[in-house]
């Protein structure tokens, strides 16, 4: 599909609107559909249309295996993380009010910020390990060189 | 110290989720073991000093407010005598056989994969210790998932041994989602009628809904019920109840040897632990057993399991899944005694839970040694270790005596109790059964003794003894079974608190 000039420039186009738009949604996720697990998807979407189109070697060089699979960790690490400070500053976990003691009620939005973007991380993180799996194959212990034929499945 | 004190609930769940995720990353070779090994250690101490806080406070329960959003509204933990001793069982359970892990896993999964292994293993212990402490019926359905997906994965990793752990693992999958959607079913129509999903606050609101039906109007009749028994099926799944037992001897027969002991141990009874909660705190005996005689299809499944699944446990080869079928039949047992809802049969259930979990627990970790050693568990792999593996093939023995209930094995306090709460309701068929099963129990134990002690070997290779670090946990889940076999007070003590805290008897 690479060779085709039509779908490359579609997505060349479509990519960074698709970024901007999973920004939007993990921002805004209060004021309309939104949050921090549709944001993850759409940027992972986003990825995922890269490699469908320039292929799944071409993607991880992009953006490699092991960053993606880390970004799986660090996002709930994120969320938890939050929880634990609560519970270090002298309160329940998870309650966010630790984070502005003197005004709790506006401390709960920053706190449901962090989290979201913890979510977003992870949900990022795993749709692209998923994507990852199914193009690369099963077993990462395989050293084979990856063949252009696997990539080109989704081509012609 | 006060800190981690007063957040010891939360803390009990956090721990391992956070160190889960920290192995994932950075717990390559052998950092992800000591991680494992830190954490379960832990977790066993929070446990202890939850189970102490429990039992010092007048009305034996500590709460815990996630995020401190009230009750109805947020997520609360709650541990009262009965979660407080499976949180024990599970903490003590997860430490002493990943203390054994260590040689057994990198015998036989792949090195580049240690570090998942052992997060996977973490995110285990942390959904069951989570479904046994959490007080909410939504937050157990989370935890029952984290830690089948765990599982699935654990399972499946068996597959470097023998290739079936794959099917295995994905009939579990199956099987276990198709339960834990039951239950989330279950949930959702008991929200329906109560628009609340702490499972304290649901039992509060079921009683004007209990209390209409035998009116001219009654409310959520069927709601009620149906919620009930999509739950009900639904737990019986998780805890592999006969006749819905299918998914659990190939999940248990190709899973590496430490996770076979690990669900062996922990995951069945945390099952079972949730299917005591739902039916006695959530539901209320009155409606379960009284209105809906559900006591009676217990008593029917849990009869048969203990009949069936010790039959088919005589009929096996392979070592590991004779002992799986014989999980079959001591869950009978443990369904038996809370279906007999006294509190002689409570406390047969509780005691129950944790003498099986050390007694299977010991003996999966004894069949680990000879697949470290020997390669394979089937029948003709035992012939003859009785003398080159004195201690582990000991260990076994002494193990399968505890499963036959002989006086002086902690089996034998378990029975005890159980055959008297059947013959205080008069159910002497039930007692009978109980015997009849511990009959069974001898023959499938005696058909893997006598092969070991006096089985002739063709082949004679060397085998030496299991290393120290597979021998002492082994050691230590049969010795603490025949020690509670013999003085029993501390478990019959925890056991009767947890009856009583369960039929609301006022300590």
């Amino acid at each position: 599909m690479k060779d085709n000039p039509i779908m490359r420039l579609a997505v060349r186009w479509n990519i960074p609107f698709m970024l901007i738009f999973a920004l939007y949604t993990q921002t805004h996720g209060e004021l309309g559909p939104g949050g921090g697990f549709q944001s993850g998807v759409i940027v992972a979407a986003a990825f995922v249309l890269y490699g469908l189109v320039f292929g799944g070697a071409e993607m991880r060089r992009v953006v490699p295996r092991w960053f993606t699979d880390l970004l799986g960790a660090v996002g709930v690490l994120i969320y938890a993380g939050a929880g634990v400070y609560a519970m270090a500053m002298g309160y329940e976990f998870l309650d966010h009010a630790a984070l502005m003691p003197s005004n709790p009620g506006g401390a709960e939005p920053w706190g449901m910020t962090v989290v979201e973007y913890g979510v977003g991380i992870t949900v990022f993180g795993v749709m692209m390990t998923i994507f990852n799996e199914i193009t690369e194959g099963t077993n990462p212990e395989d050293n084979e060189p990856t063949d252009d034929s696997a990539d080109t499945e989704y081509g012609s | 110290m006060e800190l981690i004190r007063h957040n010891l609930p939360a803390l009990i769940v956090v721990t391992p989720l956070v160190m889960g995720l920290l192995t994932s990353i950075i717990g390559r070779r052998g950092l992800g073991w000591w991680m494992a090994m830190a954490t379960t250690a832990a977790g066993l101490a929070m446990s202890v000093q939850l189970l102490v806080d429990v039992l010092s406070q007048g009305d034996r329960t500590v709460e815990y407010l996630m995020g401190n959003w009230p009750v109805p509204f947020g997520i609360g933990y709650s541990v009262d005598p009965l979660n407080a001793t499976v949180l024990l069982i599970v903490s003590l359970l997860s430490a002493v056989i990943t203390l054994y892990a260590r040689k057994s896993v990198a015998s036989e999964v792949p090195a580049g994969k240690l570090n998942f292994f052992y997060a996977l293993w973490l995110f285990c212990i942390t959904g069951l210790l989570g479904i046994t402490i959490t007080g909410d019926a939504f937050n157990l359905y989370v935890l029952l998932e984290i830690s089948s997906l765990s599982t699935y994965t654990l399972v499946a990793l068996g597959k470097e041994r023998n290739r079936r752990a794959l099917t295995a693992a994905v009939n579990y999958v199956v099987l276990g989602s198709i339960g834990a959607c039951f239950y989330l079913v279950g949930v959702a129509y008991l929200y329906m009628a109560t628009g609340s999903l702490n499972i304290a606050d649901i039992a509060e609101r079921l009683q004007p809904i209990y209390a209409s039906w035998g009116t001219e109007a009654p409310i959520y009749q069927k709601t009620v019920i149906t919620g009930f028994a999509f739950m009900a099926v639904g737990l019986s799944l998780k805890l592999a109840l006969f006749p819905l037992h299918g998914w659990l001897p190939n999940a248990y027969t190709y899973a590496p040897s430490s996770v076979s002991a690990l669900l062996a141990s922990t995951a069945t009874k945390v099952g079972a632990y949730a299917f005591i909660r739902v039916v006695f705190t959530l539901m209320g005996v009155g409606f379960a057993f009284g209105r809906l005689h559900t006591d009676v299809a217990l008593m029917l499944c849990s009869g048969a399991a203990i009949l069936v699944g010790s039959w088919l446990a005589i009929r096996q080869n392979n070592v590991k899944k004779l002992l799986a079928y014989s999980s079959i039949a001591q869950i009978g047992y443990i369904a038996l005694g809370f279906a007999l809802a006294n509190k002689d049969g409570i406390t047969a259930s509780v005691i129950h839970l944790f003498n099986h979990a050390l007694t299977k627990g010991g003996m999966f970790l004894a069949l680990g040694v000879v697949m470290y050693r020997v390669g394979g568990t089937r029948l003709q792999d035992l012939r003859g270790l009785g003398r080159k593996l004195p201690l582990t093939m000991g260990a076994f023995t002494a193990g399968g005596l505890g499963l036959i209930g002989v006086p002086l094995t902690s089996g034998f306090i378990s029975k005890w109790y159980l055959v008297s709460a059947c013959l205080e309701q008069g159910r002497y068929e039930l007692a009978g059964i109980v015997l009849v099963g511990s009959v069974l129990a001898l023959v499938y134990v005696w058909r893997v003794v006598e092969t070991i002690y006096f089985g002739k070997r063709e082949d004679e290779v060397t085998v030496r003894e299991a290393p120290a670090s597979m021998l002492v946990p082994t050691l230590i889940l049969v010795g603490a079974s025949i020690y509670f076999g013999v003085d029993s007070s501390f478990t019959t003590h925890l056991a009767g608190e947890a009856a009583d805290f369960l039929l609301k008897v006022k300590p």
